[in-house]
């Protein structure tokens, strides 16, 4: 055990971000869950560090405001608001700065979308935008491609985490690209959380397993057939993968290797 | 003049502030407002004189990924 992963094994292992702690390292979504009920039900049972979520023109959506928003404080998670679906830096900023206001909170996840079939985020323009909203108080939470140069660039600008995706947003297929974000988990210092594209509990245990520091995800909780103990079984997930992280993997080996000892094996193998 | 309020067109009289405009919708909180993709925030909705043709934007808190 290394340095590093002994000091966090012997702490208490919080989730720090921007200097805040959390005693979870799950981030859960709160859109297309079934029926406001099974959403609560799935936050009691995962307990997420945070849940995310978004602003709409008002009576757009079909949602009551109001009845969302008593859902909210009743569950009194700190909520991450989110910037989805805007496509240019100003949208970005601007339902940024109304989410404070409405939220009350500095935290954003920042999502500028650059092509709306994949969702990929516009990473020519994610750092600049990264770097005003800080320049503005904001705890940026940018979602962002698994590309090491990309992901440095806004640690540079100020971004004391990065939310790479595992692969497009909503389709469950776990990592597409381990070794670039193996890769980020080498190189990068800041918290890594993974958005985006995990389906199975196996998949936010294995990016856990890599060093990576939480996972955010809603899709995959949200539709499943039950939701709740979707919900609780990626929590636990997450946290086999980070005690296993920090239990540190034996190395894997080419050829077999007995792991009964051979000495005082009985007759029947003597020759 | 003609203003613009989630996409939908309002009559207001001349010289207008940003509160007559909520309370023609009778914008119910929480919200927060943009003019023309510029934030307005809460302490200045009294204060915010209208034009012609603006885009106002309300919105509110809805579920979220």
């Amino acid at each position: 055990m290394n340095t590093l992963k002994e000091q966090q094994a012997l702490s208490n292992d919080d989730l720090v971000l921007y200097g805040e702690h959390f005693s979870s390292r799950l981030l859960l979504g709160t859109s297309r869950y079934p029926s406001p009920q099974i959403l609560e039900e799935a936050v009691v049972a995962s307990k997420p560090a945070m849940i995310t979520v978004s602003l709409r023109r008002q009576g757009a959506t079909g949602q009551s405001e109001n009845a969302f928003w008593d859902l909210l404080k009743k569950m009194a998670v700190p909520v991450l608001p989110n910037t989805a679906g805007c496509h240019s830096p100003q949208e970005v900023i601007t339902t940024a700065q109304m989410a404070r206001e409405v939220f009350e909170t500095n935290w954003i996840k920042l999502e500028l979308i650059g092509d709306d079939y994949t969702l990929q985020p516009d990473t020519l323009r994610l750092v600049d935008t990264a770097k005003t909203l800080i320049n503005d108080g904001f705890k940026v939470l940018p979602y962002c491609t698994e590309d090491l140069i990309l992901c440095q660039r806004l640690v540079d600008v100020g971004c004391q985490a990065v939310m790479p995706w595992a692969a497009p947003i909503g389709t469950g297929q776990g990592p597409l690209n381990p070794f670039a974000m193996k890769l980020l988990r080498e190189r990068l210092q800041v918290p890594l959380l993974v958005d985006a594209g995990l389906g199975l509990p196996s998949h936010a245990c294995a990016v856990m397993e890599w060093g990576f520091d939480g996972v955010l995800l809603n899709t995959a909780v949200a539709l499943a057939d039950h939701p709740i103990a979707m919900a609780k079984a990626f929590s636990l997930a997450t946290q086999a993968g980070r005690t296993a992280y920090l239990s540190g993997a034996m190395p894997a080996q080419e050829s077999a290797q007995a792991s009964t000892p051979l000495v005082g094996k009985p007759f029947w193998h003597q020759s | 003049m003609r203003v613009m309020i989630n996409q939908i067109e309002h009559q207001l009289p001349q010289g207008a502030k940003l509160e007559n405009a909520l309370a023609l919708i009778q914008a119910q909180p929480p919200f927060a407002v943009a003019i023309n993709l510029q934030f307005i925030p809460k302490s200045n909705y009294s204060q915010c004189t209208l034009a012609d043709n603006d885009q106002i934007e309300v919105i509110s808190p809805v579920t979220g990924g």
